[in-house]
């Protein structure tokens, strides 16, 4: 499903004291824990909003959120309906063809088969994920079969429900899905590394934002913030690491 | 890649046949035209049966609607209910977690002698399940036209035929059915070219799509996707769905003509009502 | 937090935690969003009339570029399917607003708007502009989705009105001539006053497809019904104070009966309207076939 204007500001981040201050509109999707989601009060939450909140501040810019559907968020960014995405987007090649990225805030992603079923055939049978994803892309490459659905759950629910052998996400995405499905869930073959990791994406023609955002994220990269952050929302001692 | 070549190997595409991959670069004019074209397949599909099946389930539907029999009424009428007062948009949703309930690994039918093995697992493709939603959908809403066409023959019909000594099922077959048909016309064309609208929210509403194989709407959102342009391939789907739109109507206007060829034409032109409060779905 | 035992969800059992969880924030949003249904009907109705109106008019004008307008109007739905037209129109109307106001407000423009896939309209020509609080932005969106559904469902109450004005008797119309009305004088003494009632079953029926086009609402980005049922039903893990299976099949029954109970009410008071205003008026063919 295709939501191409996009949609509700839900929240200014900073407070907007200074109303001569630069304001950027990032958009997320709020359907993706722990990267981005919205919490049970309805508000957005999760490792890029908490980020985001730090790197907006030390960039001085009033950031404000506004959740969008994932498929059309780089048309509505092209068309100037918001600034940035900050959505778990991976960077690649594709992708910086149309848009830029800053640095990457998390690095590679690893991505995963999760299955109801441990000899599950997720290499030539039926593989669902999510669409226009870095995962979606990869599983029609290979011999398997995709199965495309608008949403990361409908993705998994395909798997529950018998529609897909096997889901493709990221495995950060999957793994509180797999531990709580009380062995419902197996993880099969192995976790693969796609992209270049995740930034956020801006137009080409923003080079002012872009480097603002840059300097804002290699500040707490160096300061070892960035780290704590991936500590505290990615599993502790197994986070992924700058 | 030539224009004749692209059309080789996406032509076919939406069926599953030529290329694996969607293209990944290029984006032409030829290519948008040909796998948009490819998609109209589905479309043209989950349209003509729908229409089919949906027009004999209708005329069962008005005519059970009729019956003195609650029994036979109630169920007519909750069925008609359901599938007009609701969207189609939130049926499609709800038939397609409906579905997805059935055990996975068939049912098995005791039917005595022996058991019938059900598969089940075809129901939630988009081929048979969204098909299964658009025949109940125009089901419904043709039997509302076909009923208020029942309604109004002329009671000099039936008192007529009756006179001829032309009663129960003769009557219907040769009276009532036909002068049915010929009054509901108008009416029933625009709910088939409404539905055939209506195709275009398969992929978009809970169906998946399998292996990239979608309708019209779905390459070209694709399209719009890749090439961040909606300017191009939804004018090309309206496009299609223009041209085929009056091929539907010239088609059902001939229908429409045979039925009414034994009238003079002014009676024709009498009788074809003005406003048709089914214009639309 | 409407109850104070809602403090530590996770602790919580059976009602309640269920009345916990069916009054959390988002839960709160979704019974808006049924508000939004309504205010959006509320508001598309007339305006989506008076666009018909003009079409109808229009397609009756003697001056001929109008009446082709008119005809074009009244076609297009016939032709192309509704749910294309939305996906494509609403970016259409915002860009094109914002290339208008590019070449009125802006300094620079020895730049194309259009470029390397981007559109660049300058920070002053932006609707709302960027900086506009979060409300605005709403109110922008829900506005040109009004505005986007009023096209739409405007040409079709254009084709109702003008089988309507067709539908008035001729000899009408000519008695009125021979009085030596106008044509001015007789469209707004005759013509319209009477084609109401000719209009009026086509134009109920319309009301009821415009309910049921309401989640399409969702396709245009407006957060409505079927997106908080898809984002509330959706399995939560234990990220979420209320974790759940996928419930998404009892929020989409719970919209059937929203939308099944909203077409039954506006039906039954439909009826009335029209028995009352058909009484006593000589409606030969009781709105013809159906």
């Amino acid at each position: 499903m295709k939501k191409l204007i996009l949609t509700t500001a839900i929240l200014a981040l900073t407070g907007g004291a200074a109303s001569a201050q630069q304001v950027v509109r990032l958009a997320t999707e709020g359907a993706y824990p722990p990267f981005n989601f919205i919490n049970d009060a309805g508000e957005p939450d999760g490792f890029e909003i908490e980020l985001f909140d730090t790197l907006c501040e030390r960039a001085e810019v009033t950031c404000e959120w506004v959740t969008t559907d994932w498929d059309g968020m780089i048309p509505n960014l092209q068309s100037g309906n918001f600034d940035g995405i900050v959505a778990g987007m991976s960077i690649t090649p594709e992708r910086r063809e149309a848009i830029d990225f800053t640095a990457s805030y998390y690095p590679a992603i690893t991505s995963a088969y999760a299955a109801m079923d441990p000899d599950a055939d997720f290499a030539t049978g039926v593989v669902s994920a999510q669409v226009n994803t870095i995962q979606a892309g990869h599983i029609a490459e290979t011999d398997a079969t995709l199965l495309e659905y608008t949403t990361p759950d409908e993705a998994v629910a395909a798997v529950r429900n018998g529609e897909a052998d096997a889901v493709f996400a990221d495995s950060d995405y999957l793994k509180p899905v797999v531990d709580e499905s009380g062995g419902e869930f197996v993880w099969v073959g192995e976790a693969i590394a796609l992209g270049e990791g995740i930034g956020m994406g801006l137009r080409k023609s923003d080079t002012e934002l872009k480097a603002t955002f840059d300097e804002a994220i290699d500040s707490m990269k160096a300061d070892g913030s960035l780290n704590e952050l991936l500590q505290k929302w990615f599993g502790g001692e197994e986070a992924p690491q700058f | 890649m030539s224009c004749f070549e692209t059309i080789q190997a996406y032509g076919l595409r939406s069926l599953g046949i030529g290329e694996r991959l969607l293209p990944r670069e290029g984006y032409d004019l030829c290519q948008q035209f040909t796998l948009i074209g490819s998609g109209l397949i589905w479309n043209v599909y989950f349209a003509a049966i729908a229409l089919a099946l949906g027009f004999a389930l209708a005329t069962l539907l008005a005519v059970g609607k009729r019956a003195r029999s609650a029994w036979i009424r109630k169920p007519c009428d909750w069925f008609v209910f359901i599938f007009r007062g609701s969207p189609l948009f939130i049926q499609f949703f709800v038939a397609y977690q409906l579905l997805v309930l059935l055990p996975r690994d068939g049912v098995t039918l005791p039917l005595g002698l022996f058991d019938l093995h059900v598969g089940t697992d075809w129901v939630t493709r988009a081929w048979a399940g969204a098909a299964l939603v658009l025949f109940f959908n125009t089901a419904a809403y043709t039997a509302e036209i076909f009923l208020g066409a029942l309604r109004s023959i002329p009671r000099g019909d039936l008192e007529a035929a009756e006179a001829y000594g032309i009663t129960g099922w003769q009557r219907f077959r040769r009276i009532q059915w036909p002068t049915m048909l010929r009054l509901a016309w108008p009416a029933y064309t625009n709910e088939a070219i409404f539905l055939f609208h209506a195709t275009t929210l398969v992929f978009f509403s809970g169906f998946p799509a399998f292996q990239q194989r979608g309708d019209a709407l779905y390459y070209a959102s694709y399209f719009a996707g890749r090439t961040f342009n909606p300017f191009v391939p939804y004018p090309i789907v309206a496009f299609y769905f223009i041209c085929l739109t009056l091929v539907l109507t010239w088609t059902f206007g001939r229908i429409g003509r045979r039925l009414n060829r034994h009238l003079p034409t002014n009676e024709t032109r009498r009788r074809r009502p003005r406003i048709l409060p089914q214009i639309i779905r | 937090m409407m109850f104070s035992f809602c403090a530590d969800p996770k602790s919580l059992e059976g009602l309640q935690w269920l009345s916990c969880y069916l009054t959390t924030g988002t839960h709160m949003s979704f019974y808006g969003s049924f508000l939004t249904v309504l205010v959006l009907l509320a508001v598309t109705a007339p305006v989506a009339l008076a666009f018909g109106f003009g079409g109808a008019v229009a397609g009756r004008s003697h001056v001929a570029p109008l009446r082709w307008i008119g005809k074009t109007y009244m076609a297009m739905v016939r032709g192309i399917p509704d749910i294309v037209f939305f996906l494509f129109f609403i970016v259409a109307l915002d860009q094109g607003l914002e290339y208008l106001f590019h070449f009125v407000r802006c300094e620079d423009l020895s730049q194309p708007v259009r470029q390397a896939g981007e559109f660049r309209a300058c920070p002053a020509a932006k609707i709302p502009p960027g900086s506009a609080p979060p409300a605005i932005h709403q109110i922008y969106n829900f506005a040109l989705a009004v505005f986007t559904f009023a096209i739409v469902f405007g040409a079709f109450a254009a084709n109702v009105l003008s089988g309507a004005m067709q539908a008035v008797p001729r000899a009408q119309l000519e008695t009125a001539e021979s009085f030596g009305m106008t044509p001015r004088q007789i469209n707004r003494r005759i013509l319209i006053p009477q084609m109401w009632v000719y209009a009026l079953p086509g134009l109920s029926n319309l009301w009821m497809v415009l309910i049921k086009a309401t989640p399409l609402l969702f396709i245009l980005g407006i957060e409505d019904v079927v997106y908080w049922a898809q984002q509330l039903g959706a399995m939560k893990t234990q990220t979420f104070s209320y974790p759940h299976p996928d419930w998404r099949l009892w929020y989409f029954l719970g919209l059937l009966v929203f939308y099944l109970l909203l077409t039954k009410v506006s039906e039954v008071v439909l009826d009335r309207i029209m028995t009352r205003l058909r009484r006593g008026l000589p409606m030969a063919e009781n709105g013809a076939t159906a």
